[in-house]
């Protein structure tokens, strides 16, 4: 009989956890449970595309190295293109009418992409000696035998492209006269341009050049004595200002058939004395140059013989000005934003005169978007015959808004491409007496509701109605309800961008609840370049769920180095209300969440700085005493990368240098890793996640055997390698190259497992979560990226196995672990070949820990796959035994499989793949996935399937419908009995 | 001046010197060294003396022409070694090496505590590696003794460092490592170095008690104020590599494309679906024909002794055939 239970136990098993993927969707489950958001960025250019043509577009490249074409009427994405993270976008233009031509890469790229649908069309590779600055210029009325050509400075040379094939017609190299061309000029109507840039600090050279075939005509060069700082604007086709180099004067530069003079004015004579100092802003509008100074904008009029003179002074150094956009009749009209309380003003002038408003809008604008950064104008013809104007404009938090009419016709949250950190809060419990009414109210509609989907499970639907129920459980009203779920399904993510705008996504349909631009984290005087560094949960009330709200705590920094004082921010995740914000004076290096939360449930933070102090946040009494008790046990480390140390502290005492900061903690350094730097240079750290859970130590293996697994919080995963193999995969031979993964125990500095792999290299990508580590690296050897887990088990407690040592209690499995005792573990390893290379690693994570764990990969092609860690066993063998397979082990294969359905992503891309962040849901079998990049990807798994839930498409209503009916045949059967029983009696 | 000094190298070279009432003590407990060196203890200790003979001609070398750390250990222990065994004549005099051991007390500066000085083999390929390590460990003194104390009372660190390159010490920064004072009392102290080398670079060591150190840390005074030190020596491991692996994987998949072996399964496993109903049958059968007697017994009584009678009657008539 028990052959029999086990053969039917190993059915059930291969049943439940055959390898084949366990979440692949049925076409009518797309978007159930999941959703998808496609975002561009901060937008960098923008080209408007609307003469004469259909669908009026606008072409824009963002500071996510993204080139799109949106949609003029709605903001939508026609089609979108992301380069590389290392091909980021100088310059875009429109060529012929329809290309877009895009240089990218510090001018050595130029591409060409069909403007309808975004093919790419052609792309040239434009060589040059030496890195400089990059000028695009596309001259729409050059025509060189009916080819546009395209001018390109970059790398120290000019090249005009044919824009037909993206040929190199001629290349002038510039880097022998050290010429840092600054302007590219055409003349109107001429067949000569002119390059005009400065050689030095302090000559300017102007190149009169023949565009058929790149021979310099005229070569003119003139010096200035005071010396440029390197800012210069073009005001006219012969006229440019610069600034020289004290920044108090402004030299006005003619250079009129080849001839320069320079004119020089100075800026007090202009605008009065001022302290500040100048800055001249990029522009391009005809006769007319920007400069800030102060707080104040000055617009300076070029007028006849390079004289200078003041047009207007705008006490708004945040203005934003358009570039020129030209009229009918050779006028020019640029626009300009200012700023006034809760409202922005938009005007649009005619260069040449100032007073002349074309249009002069007011629009209210959320205060949460900050400031206006970047303002593009486009103008169209109204209904009337006369000109209308559209200005795109972005805000300080990356959104990109349409205005027109004195209205916002659409806006994108494009700050979202951009994001920092990530973490699930939950939310609001549902309150009493709520609920019910909102059932009453729709009562008739969930009748219908139920009525429908009756319909669908009998086969009776028609299509309209098929389309109605799947409309129907789209945006069920249960997946994006404001309350916490039984299931734990619905949560906020809390999301901090680069902008410094934290927001909430409703996980069901990710809508965005709340966003706030974050005030600490605003330019300011007191906060100067503001950096978002982390989210953290900072008070999570359990017992008090009911009247406090959970809070985050948002950790920034002002300034750009790591030695730039903090900035800490409260954030209520229920409203996204700032409750408090704190400048720090010390720098953050490292923020560690305690495991300690004061009676307010607020979470014990410590801040390590730069010189190594601790500082304890909540600053707090209560958070003190907490902390004075549990002081002689924390520790942590640091990993000086560049140096390649890795250092472990503990805390001593109060700080001796700051008397009376009783918050502040001097701390020792108890153990040190110095790797060889000659041999290794460190690569990647990971650790556990902190709120791991682990449901049990113990692991049952073949004929019920036990392994302990030695899960510790406090070890981490390094991986070093070879100093000449840090650079791109193949720059290396295998013998010189190698990399070494460490496992430490922070506390004690203690290796507890070391490797070398020979002939391998980075990048490498690792996921530590209970006792194991997986990690993917490049084989030289090979030829193939390889993926190696590690398991650590514990041997000292290996001997607990038998019954009666327990029931007499003479095991070891309570007694405390001291990371000072000798560890007896024991490690076992496997290495797999894979076939993508990563670009992000994460595991799932569930609320128990019993599930089993799914890793999920960002594969280069921006997707997320999801690999069951049962392939990754370093106990597979080539034939397991019987009792091995019934275990689940899998017998080994050298590479791992990929299987197309497990993509969690199924078809869609996470363009930009920058990190997975992984969420328990309350119900043990699935777990939240968000991934993120330029777009935002969410859903959720259950690496097990869905032990624990019945379906969402499960019909309560024909189980009901059932029940009744089998109630009422019994009763008729009951009857009709009874009936028979009585005639059989009279009989 | 107490020391006992038990080096173990991976690399297999096993040394012990050691007082002689510890000897057979070590015997008995290195299971891995006496499996090593299956012979008789004469000859062990013959092996011994050879390796201190040359050391200690090293160290007498060494304190001539040799860069040597002034420490007051160094010399001693080596002036010891050399008295002991005489300076024999060694040639491969330039691969020795001396490193120091210091310690420090809670948050005090760092002192000479010991040194450790070991062979230096240079492979024809250029690497380097130590073998044949051996500590000696100075005694406390009365005023370390003190402070030693101090830290049990306070349950404060006790932290060693060594150089990160032996060669050339201290190499770009001393290596720390740390144990709380109160995990090494036992009888005397127990220490234990677990030093991980990467040829001549010391990458980091793991010093701390050679077993448990339970918590809560007792205050516990050690009955001896001497030093019990274990050191082991650890360069990386390499990982397995993947070409045989591969090569086992082809053939594991030529044997799939053959078909597929069926597991070899017991009879049981097989054939249950029809063993269970067969029994069920039989037992059926069984408990029928059980029941059918009974039921001849109670309904047929007169038959029943006819049939005994033949039963009987079979025996005897087989009997006679034969």
């Amino acid at each position: 009989m028990a052959m029999a239970t086990r053969v039917f136990l190993l059915l059930l098993l291969v049943l439940i956890s055959s390898p084949s993927p366990s979440f692949s969707l049925y076409e009518d489950q797309v978007g159930l449970m999941d959703w998808h958001q496609q975002y561009i960025g901060k937008v960098k250019h923008a080209v408007f595309h609307t003469q004469k043509a259909g669908r009026k577009r606008v072409v824009v490249s963002t500071e996510e190295n993204v080139i799109a074409s949106l949609d003029l009427r709605r903001g939508d994405i026609f089609w979108r293109h992301v380069l590389g993270p290392n091909d980021a976008v100088d310059e875009i233009d429109i060529a012929l009418g329809k290309y877009v031509i895009t240089l990218s890469s510090e001018g050595s790229i130029l591409r060409a992409w069909n403007l309808p649908d975004g093919q790419m069309v052609w792309e040239s590779f434009l060589q040059g000696p030496k890195p400089s600055k990059s000028l695009l210029s596309v001259s729409a009325n050059l025509k060189i035998d009916k080819d546009n050509v395209i001018f390109v400075f970059g790398k120290g040379c000019l090249h005009a492209v044919s824009s037909i094939d993206g040929e190199v017609l001629w290349k002038k190299d510039f880097a022998d006269e050290s010429l840092e061309v600054q302007q590219i000029i055409h003349p109107l109507g001429s067949d000569m341009i002119y390059a005009v840039g400065f050689v030095g600090l302090s000559q300017l050279d102007a190149y009169q050049i023949n565009v058929r075939n790149g021979e310099v005509l005229k070569h003119r060069s003139a010096a200035f004595p005071g010396g440029f700082c390197g800012e210069v604007s073009l005001v006219s086709s012969d006229t440019l200002v610069a600034l020289d180099a004290t920044r108090s004067s402004l030299i006005s530069i003619s250079f009129l058939d080849g001839e320069i003079s320079l004119q020089q004015t100075h800026i007090s004579n202009l605008v009065g004395d001022s302290f500040g100092m100048a800055v001249m802003l990029p522009s391009k509008l005809s006769g007319m140059l920007m400069i800030k100074i102060d707080n104040y904008m000055v617009f300076v009029r070029v007028a006849d013989e390079g004289k200078l003179e003041v047009a207007e002074k705008i006490n708004d150094a945040a203005a934003a000005v358009s570039d020129a956009l030209a009229l009918s009749e050779g006028q020019q009209a640029f626009g300009l934003v200012e700023h006034g309380g809760n409202k922005i003003h938009l005007t649009v002038k005619l260069v040449n005169d100032w007073n002349g408003d074309l249009l002069k809008e007011s629009i209210r604008m959320d205060h949460q978007r900050g400031c206006v950064h970047k303002i593009f104008i486009n103008s169209y013809i109204r209904t009337d015959r006369s000109h209308g104007f559209r200005a795109l404009i972005v805000m300080e938090d990356h959104s990109l808004l349409l205005l027109q009419q004195g209205e916002i016709v659409w806006s994108r949250e494009d700050g979202l491409a951009s994001i920092i950190d990530v973490t699930a809060s939950e939310l609001p419990v549902e309150k009493e007496g709520v609920s019910v009414a909102k059932v009453e109210h729709n009562l008739f509609e969930w009748l219908k509701g139920h009525m429908l989907k009756l319909k669908g499970t009998l086969m009776l639907a028609s299509p309209e109605d098929m389309i109605a129920i799947q409309g129907m459980r789209l945006k069920s009203s249960e997946k994006s309800k404001m309350t916490r779920d039984h299931n734990g399904f619905r949560k906020l993510l809390i999301v901090l961008t680069r902008a410094g705008k934290l927001f909430a996504l409703h996980t069901g349909d990710g809508r965005v609840v709340w966003s706030v631009l974050l005030h600490s984290l605003h330019n300011s005087e007191a906060c100067a370049y503001p950096t978002g560094l982390n989210v953290y949960q900072w008070q999570v009330p359990h017992h008090h769920a009911m009247d406090e709200n959970p809070s985050v705590l948002v950790v920034g920094r002002c300034g750009l180095g790591s030695d730039a004082p903090g900035v800490l921010s409260f954030v209520d995740t229920y409203t996204g209300k700032e409750l408090d914000s704190l400048f720090l004076t010390h720098s953050i290096e490292r923020i560690i969440p305690l495991s300690f939360t004061d009676s307010r449930e607020q979470r014990l933070h410590l801040i390590i700085d730069t010189d190594h102090h601790a500082h304890l946040y909540p600053r707090t009494p209560e958070a003190i005493g907490i902390f004075q008790h549990e002081l002689p046990n924390i520790y942590w480390y640091s990993v000086e990368a560049e140096n390649g140390i890795i250092r472990g502290h503990a805390l001593k005492s109060n700080c001796i240098l700051q008397e009376g900061d009783e918050y502040c903690f001097d701390t020792r350094d108890l153990w040190s890793i110095v790797f060889p730097s000659e041999s290794e240079k460190i690569l990647a750290t990971v650790t556990r996640k902190l709120n791991e859970v682990v449901h049990t130590q113990a692991k049952v293996i073949t004929d019920q055997d036990v392994m302990y697994k030695y899960v510790s919080k406090n070890l981490l995963f390094v991986a070093t390698v070879a100093p000449k193999a840090t650079g791109e995969i193949g720059s290396v031979t295998p013998e010189e190259s190698w990399l070494v993964v460490y496992l430490i125990d922070t506390v004690t500095g203690r290796i507890i497992y070391r490797m070398t792999h020979h002939g391998t290299q980075g990048p490498v990508h690792a996921v530590f979560s209970e006792n194991w580590v997986v990690y993917h690296y490049f084989n030289l050897r090979a030829h193939r990226y390889e993926m190696s887990v590690v398991e650590i088990y514990d041997q000292s407690r290996a001997d607990n196995k038998d019954v009666w040592k327990l029931v007499l209690g003479k095991h070891n499995l309570t007694s405390p672990v001291s990371s000072y005792s000798r560890p007896e573990v024991i490690t076992k390893s496997q290495f797999y070949f894979f076939t993508h290379s990563v670009k992000a690693m994460a595991v799932t994570s569930t609320a128990k820990g019993i599930t089993s764990k799914q890793l999920l990969i960002g594969t280069i092609g921006d997707q997320v796959l999801a690999l069951d860690k049962r392939y990754l066993d370093p106990r597979r063998t080539i034939n397991p035994s019987q009792s091995e397979r019934e275990e689940g082990i899998i017998p080994l294969t050298d590479s791992l499989p990929i299987i197309p359905q497990s993509y969690v992503t199924h078809n869609l891309k996470v363009e930009g793949l920058r990190g997975i962040v992984t969420a328990p849901a309350k119900l043990e079998s699935t777990t939240l996935v968000f991934a993120y990049g330029v777009d935002l990807f969410f859903t959720r798994i259950a690496p097990s399937r869905t032990y624990d839930l019945l379906t969402d498409d499960f019909s309560y209503a024909l189980l009901l419908i059932t029940i009744v009916a089998l109630v009422a045949a019994i009763f008729v059967t009951w009857i009709l009995s009874e009936r028979k029983e009585l005639q059989e009696k009279w009989r | 001046m107490l020391y006992v000094m038990r080096v173990e190298s991976l690399l297999g070279i096993n040394n012990q010197r050691t007082m002689r009432a510890f000897l057979v003590f070590f015997l008995f407990s290195c299971l891995g060294f006496a499996l090593l060196v299956p012979s008789s203890l004469g000859f062990q200790s013959d092996e011994l003396l050879l390796d201190d003979e040359e050391f200690g001609l090293e160290g007498g070398r060494s304190s001539e022409s040799f860069r040597i750390r002034s420490q007051p250990s160094a010399p001693q222990s080596a002036r010891r070694r050399s008295s002991d065994f005489g300076g024999g004549g060694g040639s491969d005099s330039d691969s020795k090496i001396q490193f120091s051991l210091e310690h420090a007390f809670g948050d005090s500066d760092f002192s000479p505590a010991g040194a450790f000085s070991a062979r230096l083999k240079t492979s024809s390929h250029g690497a380097q590696t130590l073998t044949k390590l051996r500590f000696s460990r100075n005694a406390f003194t009365e005023a370390e003794k003190e402070k030693f104390e101090k830290l049990l009372q306070g349950d404060d660190f006790y932290r060693i460092r060594l150089p990160s390159n032996v060669v050339s010490p201290p190499g770009r920064e001393y290596i720390i490592s740390a144990v709380k004072a109160r995990c090494l009392p036992r009888e005397a102290l127990d220490e234990h170095f677990f030093i991980h080398m990467d040829g001549v670079n010391i990458l980091a060591v793991n010093y701390g008690s050679p077993g448990a150190c339970q918590y809560p840390r007792q205050l516990k005074l050690p009955g001896k104020w001497s030093f019990n030190s274990h050191t082991i020596l650890k360069n990386t491991e390499q990982a397995p590599r993947a070409p045989v692996f591969s090569e086992e994987i082809l053939g594991g998949e030529e044997g799939e494309g053959e078909g597929v072996k069926p597991v070899e399964r017991s009879f049981w496993a097989k054939y249950w679906m029809y063993l269970i109903p067969l029994g069920l049958i039989v037992m059926n059968a069984v408990t029928q024909a059980l029941n059918m007697p009974e039921e001849q017994a109670t309904g047929q009584p007169g038959s029943q002794g006819p049939a005994t009678a033949a039963v009987q009657r079979g025996p005897p008539t087989a009997v006679r055939r034969r």
